[in-house]
């Protein structure tokens, strides 16, 4: 693995040559140790990382939102009682029991972030990427917002106001992006295509079904 | 703690960096690392806030140089160690050489998967009524406890409005010093960015926060 894995700080700084890094270092003495005490089960690992790689992740928070287009009644559901909403989709649990979801309109962005640590829905998102967690978009997201947009390629209209959470208790925000103009018809399915990651955070906009980013994504 | 993980607000980090396509995880130490923290704490010797004080109260400059599952693997040995789960010598050698019995029975896949999906939900039942209703003015307390807080800086003495009541819900404060989870009102409280940045805030945007109710006081309207 060449890859080194950036610093909170953003600011590299030298590894050593060769062999395993420090950190792959101390994690591989620390599981030899606890499989060996008998605290940990290596089954239980492997199907942790599996849930995480292969089950949970940003489809579902699509899936979500998808059906909050279309279905009115559900939308209702999911900004009154998201966390019941999500769960009649078959997702919920660890760092989703406490689920809002925010719904962005043309003259209010919603925008999350967890300033203290790197509080993220994980059920309907995954796991939080590296830039969610970076200290450039913790320090920044909440003095910063619309520089922040910029930095995604998202520039609003000045009018629209910029609502920044700041996930700091157990509670977990979900956005919900604007359905984009020209979709109407459209199945889940293909909605779905059009919800990113990003666009769930507030860092990003639903794709224009015109995008070219979309025969990647879909 | 006023430590290194209350970044908001802060200056000189530079430019969100995101990476296309990303994987879940860049190494497969990153994936031992998160499977270990989540299997290791099946094992009830610690809670979230726990962790999450152990990760926050390395040293500045280290939790700022680590990678994120750099900071989980240190705070999880700062916890294990702590816990009298291994030695220091145990951890440098990667090995128990009078290997012990486990106290606790490690989690099974199967118990692993079950607990994922159900998770720990934080709500408890109100200990008395809310002191504060939605509309109201609240002021941010000016407080800077040693221990484990989800208070930022950046709102403290700060007067905002109480947008939403949560409900009653564990206290980190006290859950990270193992006092019990003493649970209070919980409140999204919405601070404008003239109030939190002055003049050099964005007018055209606000930020809220979930503060537990000892977090408030009331301000004038």
């Amino acid at each position: 693995m060449g890859h080194e894995p950036s610093p909170l700080g953003g600011h590299a700084h030298d590894h050593g040559e060769g062999g395993l890094s420090d950190p792959a270092l101390r994690a591989r003495a620390l599981e030899s140790l606890l499989v060996e005490k008998g605290y940990v089960d290596p089954a239980a690992l492997e199907a942790i990382i599996e849930s995480y790689e292969k089950k949970i992740g940003p489809r579902n928070g699509a899936r979500v939102v998808a059906r909050s287009w279309v279905e009115p009644d559900f939308r209702r559901w999911l900004l009154e009682d998201a966390t019941a909403a999500i769960r009649s989709l078959g997702y919920g649990g660890r760092q989703g029991e406490h689920m809002v979801a925010l719904a962005n309109t043309p003259a209010v962005h919603n925008l999350v972030v967890c300033t203290l640590c790197s509080c993220y829905p994980w059920p309907v998102l995954g796991l939080p990427p590296v830039w969610y967690k970076s200290a450039p978009y913790r320090s920044r997201a909440v003095i910063d917002p619309r520089g922040v947009l910029a930095e995604f390629g998202v520039a609003l209209p000045p009018e629209t106001y910029i609502r920044v959470w700041d996930s700091t208790a157990e509670i977990r925000y979900l956005v919900v992006p604007i359905r984009p103009a020209a979709t109407d018809g459209w199945s889940e399915e293909r909605l779905a295509a059009l919800i990113t990651r990003d666009s769930m955070i507030g860092a990003g906009l639903a794709l224009d079904p015109a995008s070219p980013a979309l025969g990647a994504a879909s | 703690m006023n430590g290194a993980q209350d970044l908001g607000g802060m200056m000189g980090f530079g430019h969100v960096i995101a990476e296309a396509d990303e994987p879940v995880f860049h190494a497969d130490w990153e994936r031992r690392a998160f499977a270990l923290t989540l299997a290791a704490g099946a094992l009830g010797e610690w809670n979230i806030d726990m962790a999450r004080h152990a990760r926050e109260s390395l040293h500045p400059a280290d939790y700022l140089s680590s990678s994120y599952y750099e900071v989980w693997l240190k705070g999880l040995e700062k916890l294990l160690v702590g816990r009298g789960l291994v030695s220091e010598a145990e951890l440098s050698a990667g090995r128990a050489p009078g290997a012990s019995k486990p106290t606790r029975p490690a989690l099974s896949a199967s118990k692993a998967l079950r607990a994922l999906d159900a998770g720990t939900p934080y709500d408890r039942p109100p200990p008395e009524r809310a002191r504060f209703s939605i509309g109201q003015a609240a002021r941010a307390r000016n407080l800077h406890p040693r221990g484990h807080t989800r208070l930022p800086r950046y709102v403290r003495g700060k007067r905002g409005e109480v947008e939403k009541v949560y409900g009653a819900f564990v206290f980190p404060d006290a859950n990270a010093k193992g006092t019990g989870e003493g649970p209070q009102w919980l409140y999204c409280v919405r601070f404008p960015a003239s109030e939190l940045w002055g003049a050099d805030g964005d007018r055209g945007s606000d930020v809220s926060v979930d503060a537990w109710e000892s977090y408030l006081e009331e301000a004038e309207p």
